[in-house]
């Protein structure tokens, strides 16, 4: 068995390091995916802060290309690199939502980019673009 | 004689070493993923103690992209942390001292050159342009060799004073 074989919804269960930060997969389709994750102080970069360390929304961002370029049905998605911004910092306390799109799949690539946002609101957090090779199942 | 010859070596070492757990303590992210730090003389070496929590592939099976990223934005942020408390230290002539606060993250990027096995992984990070604003650091993670990384990344950061 294969990541081919799973359905989206299925495959937020399966990976355990998006269980651990409690990601959630708020919408998929179409080489769309939208996810989110609640606010924990244990996931902070800095205590004197409280703000929300980069690598937790790599991970966000991550996790949401992977259920994008799933969606594609094309194969398996493995990150071959990606690449984000962090615009400004995310609000101590809020949870974080991710948006990620294929824009481009190529035949053996797929290129995609994601906004990440903090709570429910249209304050944008980060920008990531990201390639993922896709193995055919 | 200089302030810095009057620190005997053998605090020199515990007082380093004392900062650099301060400073990691500083960092709540970095005591969830199980990452450790340690010097070897001025060699800073962070450690990812494998965990199944940090698989993201269960099927190959595979470390998550995201923990990865995490583990050398983490390694890249104490580095350069470090590097800033070694560099006003020596200025000062006196043991490294925590920072106010710590360098913050403009933009990161993270090339997977082989999947992350599900074993222990160690990184590097290397300060390649310390500037008054603004630093850029590279970081490589390993886990069977050294020779062989399995991840690299850049990132540009804010340096505290402009936080």
């Amino acid at each position: 068995m294969d990541f081919s074989e799973v359905t989206s919804q299925q495959f937020m269960q399966m990976l355990p390091y998006a269980r651990e930060l409690g990601m959630e997969l708020v919408e998929v389709g179409d080489g769309v995916a939208e996810m989110c994750m609640p606010y924990d102080p244990r996931l902070s970069g800095d205590s004197r802060t409280g703000v929300v360390h980069g690598g937790v929304i790599s991970a966000l961002v991550d996790t949401c290309f992977g259920a994008a370029v799933l969606s594609c049905g094309k194969g398996v998605p493995a990150t071959i690199d990606l690449r984000i911004d962090y615009m400004r910092p995310a609000a101590p306390g809020q949870a974080l939502r991710a948006r990620a799109e294929c824009h481009h799949i190529a035949r053996s690539v797929t290129f995609v980019h994601a906004r990440a946002y903090e709570g429910d609101g249209d304050r944008q957090v980060a920008f990531a673009v990201g390639r993922f090779s896709v193995d055919p199942p | 004689m200089s302030a810095a010859r009057a620190i005997p070596p053998q605090q020199a070492q515990a007082r380093r070493d004392a900062a650099l757990g301060a400073l990691v303590a500083d960092m709540p992210f970095a005591q969830f993923l199980g990452a450790g730090f340690s010097l070897r003389g001025d060699e800073l070496t962070a450690t990812l103690p494998y965990g199944e929590r940090l698989i993201g592939n269960p099927f190959l099976p595979a470390l998550h992209g995201g923990a990865t990223a995490g583990f050398l934005e983490a390694t890249a942020i104490v580095g350069l942390a470090w590097a800033i408390m070694c560099a006003r230290a020596e200025e000062a002539g006196d043991a490294p001292e925590a920072l106010e606060s710590l360098p913050k993250t403009i933009g990161f990027t993270v090339d997977y050159l082989r999947s992350g096995q599900p074993r222990d992984a160690y990184a590097r990070a290397r300060v390649v342009r310390f500037g008054r604003r603004y630093a850029s650091v590279n970081v490589q993670g390993w886990q069977e060799s050294r020779s062989k990384p399995f991840v690299q990344a850049t990132g540009n950061f804010l340096m505290p004073d402009h936080a």
